[in-house]
């Protein structure tokens, strides 16, 4: 039984079928790659996991209950959080905001209309927020404005503030996408320790074979719209399909 | 744990401070003298600068934090002034029983036009909130004619029921007796002070909108809203349903609108469909940007400026500039009147168009971006050396 | 005679359309140039509504020239006074003759379209390339904004120039009158020739337009650029300057319609915002970026306001305390669509969702 069950889903945009029949179980406590060639439909799979789209047929089941028509703030509140390949922040906010909606958002539900309260008088919600900002390591850049750090610094607040909801399932769509090699290493890392401490399920959409290879723990090839081959990292390196799959983009 | 910064108190107190002393601030100049058109101590106009300032601070809790910009909230006013005048009609003269219906009413009519222009947002909304505001006049100029009694306005009659007025009380709007139109002059040799009675009235309504608004900027919502301006996608995958909050922030922004129009008519009982047309609520959103959005004391200032200089302006007419420029050969002084009298007295619309498109086009930030930087150069020109620290921290 | 009554009823239904269809032109008109800029640019033009009435007051403008007036003396004959009466000659009859002269002051509101259409041009071009090329990349309040901000602007210039009230401008003497239209198909309703030509005129217009995109190159490229603006760009076609094109188009069918509209209602300053506002609602309804909802919102839209503004319709809504329904119906309508087609008659999935 896994914590996010895919089964039979479909999916098309008028004549182009962009998933057929995808059927994939992602383990709780793993880290699960999806991989494939472009176009395979890794983000469209990716968008049916959190509400943006909804499939043509099949079903999405998270922990026991249906995603299906379910609104993305909804699945949010279920326990899934998203990191988006641009870092998707609060630009105009300092980065002490930024840490904070989510906190409230755990804490407080999809909405609650505290007007009256101030911010800083919650003291829950900042020790957690701060705590956030420890872990990766962002906590004397908490006064800068979000738009003006680095892309890494960027990526690195993102994933703090899907962290501080304590999801159970966290969603990374190219999470290395575009960076420095230095901070795709540090990103790594990052994962590997949350990882570890946290217990968390990921599920990773990448086009890097390393950092694939250095994360994953099962690891599922799509490939024009159907899953292919899903097995362990060590049993797709060579496997003749996905060798197929790739052929003429990347050597595997 | 309090409930207010020490910043936010200061700036309140400041506001305060002014808002007191407005009748002596408001009048520098001795009455006979020359300079005395340039008053604007006297209370019609000091209740407008207050009246105009909440609905101001209101519209800015909408487009300020979430960057929605409403171009239907002089609908809100409008509905505001009908209510408070149908509650005179009814009840009789006592303000309170008026500014509690038509905080309750605009309330209403927000949420019924938020419900359907939120569907949407940007541009959209924008255009929503104009048909809106548009069909709202049209309601209240000519299909609910009943209600309010069409192109004539809305007035308190003779044989009006008045069911709670008793023999005694006024028969002008009154808080416990005390006439919203009392003045007391103070003679102080040349010059001439009025306190009226319904500007501290407005004044004290005015504080607490104020208070409030500084409270709804540092809350959690207010935060949120903060964020629906930036980034809605994030929020969506935060689990925060935008929605009731833009919803709620538009609500609230309509309930200051009702409440300046339920001060409105509390001044001068009678309510005109003219309030709620779309150039009224353009007019808002100019007093906002002008005096920065999204800024607490922007909002504030921009409603006092253009009502100050709508005043003066309109007081100015060929005979005034001629007067003026009378030193002048002929040719010229008619020249320059002619140019000037296209700003001036009627033409006062001119000028706030071209002020509107000056201030969107050089200072966005309007008039708090605008003395910010000019603190900035005189901390720099002062400080001489200091120059980079003074960058290096950033005013609040 | 039960006979005789429904006829009667066709007679009257055949007089609402045609009457909304020269209201449906101009509401279609505004919005397809409204469309046009929101889908090119990407920018929502408050001061459209400006342009039509410029193109309005164009006529009225011609209007002014070809009456310039000589002064002269006739000895011959005196006024009421006693005076030596002043005889005013336009210079235009002075030049062409008697007939000639008077007969182009009468075809004074047709010639103004040769005038305008240069004008409204060079309008279209300074605002585009004077202001809102600036504000590309400003936020959308800033676009609606400085735009409404213009749009003020040029409607108190207009004002201060040509006063607060409306201005006469008639139609051809020739085009004065009606013509029974339901005698074709065999009814009874009267059409006046202008409202007539106004149609035509405007469904030529809307006509050209989609030819020119659909046929041209030109056309294409906008087209292309209306879904996907960046990818165009980066085949290296020189969008921006077509977008500029294109907002000079806009501005001169805006102006066009204001031209042709003049006989029909007499222009006056706030026209043009009397008409954007509605335009607006016509563009929400057809669906945002759709040019063939812009139209069709349009003709829709005006023949439902003249419906409302039928004796029948509008007594039987007074009857619920509802007078003047026609006032807002328009209005309801654009409600009760936007509840149940949030994105509009044809608007296309995509377009302005967030």
């Amino acid at each position: 039984m896994g914590i996010l069950e895919v089964k039979n889903v479909n999916k098309s945009f008028g004549g182009l079928k962009a998933l057929q029949n995808v059927n994939l179980d992602i383990e709780e406590g793993k880290i699960h790659a999806i991989i494939g060639p472009n176009g395979a439909g890794k983000s469209t799979l990716l968008n049916c996991f959190v509400g943006k789209l909804v499939p043509d047929t099949g079903t999405v089941m998270f922990d026991g209950d249906s995603l299906l028509g379910i609104k993305p703030y909804e699945i949010n509140q279920m326990g899934v959080s998203r990191v988006f390949q641009t870092p998707e922040i609060f630009s105009e906010l300092s980065v002490w905001e930024n840490t904070l909606i989510p906190c409230f958002a755990k804490r407080d539900g999809a909405f609650t209309l505290n007007a009256l309260g101030n911010v800083a008088d919650n003291k829950d919600v900042a020790e957690r927020a701060e705590q956030m900002l420890v872990d990766v390591d962002l906590i004397d850049k908490r006064d800068m404005l979000a738009s003006s750090m680095s892309r890494g610094d960027k990526r690195r607040l993102e994933m703090a503030m899907c962290l501080s909801q304590n999801p159970k399932l966290l969603l990374l769509d190219e999470p290395t996408a575009g960076m420095a090699r230095a901070d795709t290493e540090s990103t790594i890392e990052l994962l590997k320790t949350i990882q570890e401490k946290l217990k968390i399920t990921m599920a990773i959409i990448e086009h890097d074979m390393g950092v694939v290879f250095s994360l994953a723990q099962k690891i599922s090839v799509l490939a024009q719209g159907t899953v292919i081959v899903e097995d362990l990292p060590e049993n797709i390196k060579g496997h003749p399909k996905v060798k197929e799959a790739y052929l003429g983009e990347a050597q595997v | 744990m309090k409930s207010i910064s020490n910043a936010d108190m200061r700036t309140l107190m400041f506001v305060a401070i002014i808002t007191i002393l407005a009748p002596f601030i408001m009048n520098p100049f001795p009455t006979e003298s020359a300079l005395a058109q340039f008053n604007a101590g006297y209370p019609d106009l000091m209740q407008r600068f207050i009246i105009f300032g909440i609905l101001a601070i209101g519209f800015n809790i909408l487009f300020g934090l979430t960057g929605y910009l409403s171009f239907g909230h002089a609908a809100f006013l409008g509905v505001g002034s009908y209510a408070a005048v149908w509650m005179f009609k009814l009840l009789g003269y006592g303000i309170l029983p008026g500014l509690v219906l038509s905080v309750i009413v605009a309330g209403i009519f927000s949420l019924l036009i938020g419900f359907i222009s939120l569907r949407r947002s940007g541009i959209y909304f924008s255009i929503l909130t104009l048909a809106f505001a548009q069909m709202s006049f049209a309601l209240a100029y000519s299909v609910l004619t009943p209600l309010t009694n069409g192109e004539t306005g809305l007035q308190v009659y003779a044989d009006d029921p008045q069911f709670l007025q008793s023999a005694t009380a006024p028969n002008v709007p009154h808080l416990f007796g005390m006439k919203m139109n009392d003045t007391f002059s103070l003679n102080m040799g040349p010059w001439d002070f009025q306190f009226n009675f319904g500007y501290y009235i407005c004044a004290i309504f005015m504080l607490i909108a104020f208070y409030l608004s500084i409270r709804i900027f540092r809350s959690p919502f207010g935060m949120m809203l903060r964020a629906v301006k930036t980034n809605q996608t994030r929020l969506n995958y935060t689990g925060i349903n935008t929605r009731p909050y833009t919803l709620a922030a538009f609500v609230i922004s309509g309930m200051y609108a009702g409440l300046a129009g339920g001060l409105m008519a509390s001044m001068d009982p009678l309510a005109g469909a003219e309030r709620m047309q779309w150039t009224a609520s353009g007019e808002i959103v100019l007093m906002t940007i002008l005096g920065g959005t999204g800024t607490l004391l922007g909002p504030v200032m921009g409603a006092g400026f253009i009502k100050y200089f709508e005043n003066i302006f309109s007081k100015i007419n060929e005979t005034v500039l001629h007067g003026w420029f009378a030193w002048m050969p002929d040719g010229l002084e008619n020249a320059i009147v002619w140019v000037l009298h296209l700003f001036t007295g009627k033409g006062w619309h001119l000028t706030l168009g071209i002020l509107f498109m000056a201030i969107v086009i050089f200072l966005p930030g309007g008039l708090m971006e605008g003395s910010n930087r000019i603190a900035n150069w005189w901390k720099r020109r002062k400080g001489g050396d200091n120059a980079s620290d003074a960058t290096a921290t950033p005013a609040e | 005679m039960i006979y005789k009554g429904f006829d009667g009823t066709m007679d009257a239904i055949l007089l609402q359309i045609l009457n909304g269809l020269d209201k449906g032109s101009a509401y279609a008109l505004i919005a397809l140039g409204l469309t046009l800029i929101f889908g090119t640019l990407g920018v929502v033009n408050f001061a459209h509504g400006a342009l039509f009435m410029v193109g309005a007051f164009c006529a009225v403008t011609l209007q002014k020239v070809l009456t310039l007036s000589k002064i002269s003396i006739d000895p011959t004959k005196t006024d009421f006074l006693g005076n030596p009466l002043k005889v005013k000659t336009p210079y235009v009859v002075e030049w062409f003759g008697e007939g000639t002269g008077n007969a182009i002051i009468d075809w004074n509101v047709p010639l103004a379209i040769l005038v305008a259409i240069p004008i409204m041009l060079l309008v279209g071009y300074i605002m585009e390339r004077g202001l809102i090329k600036h504000f590309y990349k400003r936020p959308h309040a800033d676009q609606i904004l400085v735009t409404f901000g213009l749009a003020i602007v040029i409607q108190e210039l207009v004002k201060a120039n040509y006063g607060a009230n409306p201005i006469p401008t008639p139609a051809p003497d020739q085009f004065v009158g009606s013509y029974n239209v339901g005698a074709l198909i065999g009814l009874d309703a009267s059409y006046p020739y202008w409202r007539l030509i106004y149609f035509f005129f405007s469904i030529s217009i809307i006509g050209a337009v989609f030819a020119f995109l659909r046929f041209t190159t030109f056309g294409m490229v906008v087209r292309a650029g209306m879904v996907d603006r960046e990818t165009v760009g980066l085949l290296g076609i020189n969008i921006d300057r077509r977008f500029t094109i294109m907002f000079g188009i806009a501005a001169a069918v805006a102006g066009l319609a204001g031209v042709m509209y003049t006989p029909i209602n007499s222009p006056n300053y706030h026209m043009g915002m009397d008409f954007l506002v509605l335009s607006f609602v016509v563009v929400v309804v057809g669906g945002m970026g759709s040019l063939p909802g812009a139209v069709l919102a349009g003709f829709l839209l005006g023949i439902l306001e003249s419906f409302a503004s039928m004796n029948e319709v509008k007594g039987f809504f007074e009857a619920i305390y509802l007078p003047s329904i026609d006032q807002i119906i328009i209005y309801l309508v654009a409600i009760i669509v936007l509840l149940t087609r949030p994105r509009g008659l044809m608007g296309k999935a995509g377009v302005m969702e967030d």
